[in-house]
């Protein structure tokens, strides 16, 4: 069962990152990665919705979607059980946890448009054939994935702040400097894809 | 925003998503379609047509709606009406192409979180009439696939040696199979910016140069 749930969250940190090698919630990894300080806020709080949102959907599909045969309407489930997820979640640290509210605060809304949080809840439908994709194991693959975007998220950011204050070409200024920085942090991802358990 | 500019062109619009602001190369929308599915150039194109009949759809309902769907809850609603139209495309798919389906996979039902299609509901058919928003969609799915096709046509050339699954050079070609893999998706991306970039700007210097003169 451990060794089982251990392959998860390697496979979904490192082999399969979610950013670097699946290309899910790429707006906030390049919007948000300027700073180490903030990269950091942003990977916390999508580790945070991305437990609460696979623990959210794995039981609504289990018995909301299935029992009524109503699998096709996932999409549109999905998004909104995440909507008002991440709203309640924000109101709820506003109440009881202000200062981590505080820190956060200026993320949660942005997660709802995450495709990564999507990505993780359909992920955990058909990726693991549905059904043999236990409570606890949907719940690790959701933080697994949220560690594997803030550790993409933050090695970024420190690239990124090195960047500021180099000698960059001029054709190659803003975006394509970046992105050709993501395609050299893909590249050093790509060497886990040897690392394989079966 | 007054009357008169609610009047754009239907052409205008049109124009202003295919080329002048081009939600990939201009305004870096939709990033994460963009770098997953340009492996081949079949997979860019059907991705992209499937965002625009999303986008179409979309903007014509939301400028209908616009005038009954309270401030408050508009996102929300936009939402709704977003996935309704992507769990149609999925179906068709689906039905039609399973083998576009399949080769797409996770990324059909995640045009719901494109940003494309909610900034366009948000910054132009909430505004706009029925008509221009019909046309800013097209105008911005198309520039939407003729992005990906671009950036596929790249990869797939470069990575397999293959235009839409037709082989182009003959046995001694040596794939550079860098270019299918995820960084290659990032590299050609970054590389077409720059070029893209460096042409305007020379456009514009050059126009600026013509009128000192």
């Amino acid at each position: 069962m451990i060794s089982e749930l251990l392959i998860i969250s390697v496979g979904a940190i490192l082999i399969n990152n979610f950013v670097l090698v699946q290309f899910l919630g790429i707006c906030p990894f390049l919007g948000v990665s300027k700073k180490v300080e903030t990269a950091s806020g942003m990977g916390i709080a999508v580790v945070f919705v991305m437990i609460c949102a696979s623990a959210l959907t794995w039981v609504v599909q289990e018995y909301l979607l299935v029992p009524f045969g109503i699998e096709y309407m996932q999409t549109i489930a999905f998004i909104l059980v995440i909507a008002v997820l991440v709203q309640f979640v924000e109101m709820f640290l506003q109440k009881s946890i202000p200062s981590l509210y505080n820190s956060l605060g200026v993320y949660l809304p942005l997660i709802t448009t995450n495709c990564a949080v999507l990505g993780v809840a359909i992920n955990n439908i058909t990726k693991f054939g549905g059904t043999e994709m236990s409570f606890v194991k949907s719940i690790v693959y959701g933080g697994s994935a949220g560690l594997g975007f803030t550790l993409a998220i933050v090695l970024f950011a420190g690239v990124r702040e090195r960047l500021e204050s180099s000698d960059i070409p001029e054709f190659l200024k803003g975006m394509p400097v970046v992105l050709v920085t993501a395609a050299l942090l893909s590249i050093a991802f790509l060497g886990f894809s040897g690392l394989s358990f079966n | 925003m007054s009357e008169k500019k609610t009047g754009i062109s239907a052409l205008g619009a049109f124009l202003n998503g295919l080329i002048k602001e081009n939600p990939t190369f201009v305004l870096m929308l939709g990033m994460c379609p963009t770098l997953a599915v340009t492996t081949g150039v079949i997979n860019g194109i059907g991705m992209g047509l499937s965002t625009t009949v999303v986008l179409i759809c979309s903007n014509i309902v939301i400028s209908l709606l616009r005038r009954f769907i309270p401030n408050k809850i508009r996102i929300a609603s936009y939402i709704v009406i977003i996935a309704g139209f992507v769990t149609v495309v999925e179906m068709l798919l689906k039905a039609y192409v399973p083998s576009l389906s399949e080769s797409l996979g996770i990324y059909i039902p995640l045009i719901v979180v494109n940003c494309i299609i909610l900034g366009r509901a948000e910054a132009f058919a909430s505004k706009n009439s029925v008509v221009s928003s019909l046309f800013d969609g097209l105008g911005m799915g198309l520039g939407f696939t003729c992005a990906l096709t671009l950036i596929a046509a790249v990869r797939e050339i470069l990575g397999a040696g293959s235009f839409a699954g037709i082989k182009l050079f003959g046995e001694g070609f040596q794939p550079v199979s860098i270019m299918i893999l995820p960084p290659g998706a990032f590299l050609t991306l970054g590389i077409l910016i720059a070029v893209i970039n460096g042409i305007t700007k020379r456009i514009k210097r050059s126009k600026e140069g013509t009128e000192n003169d």
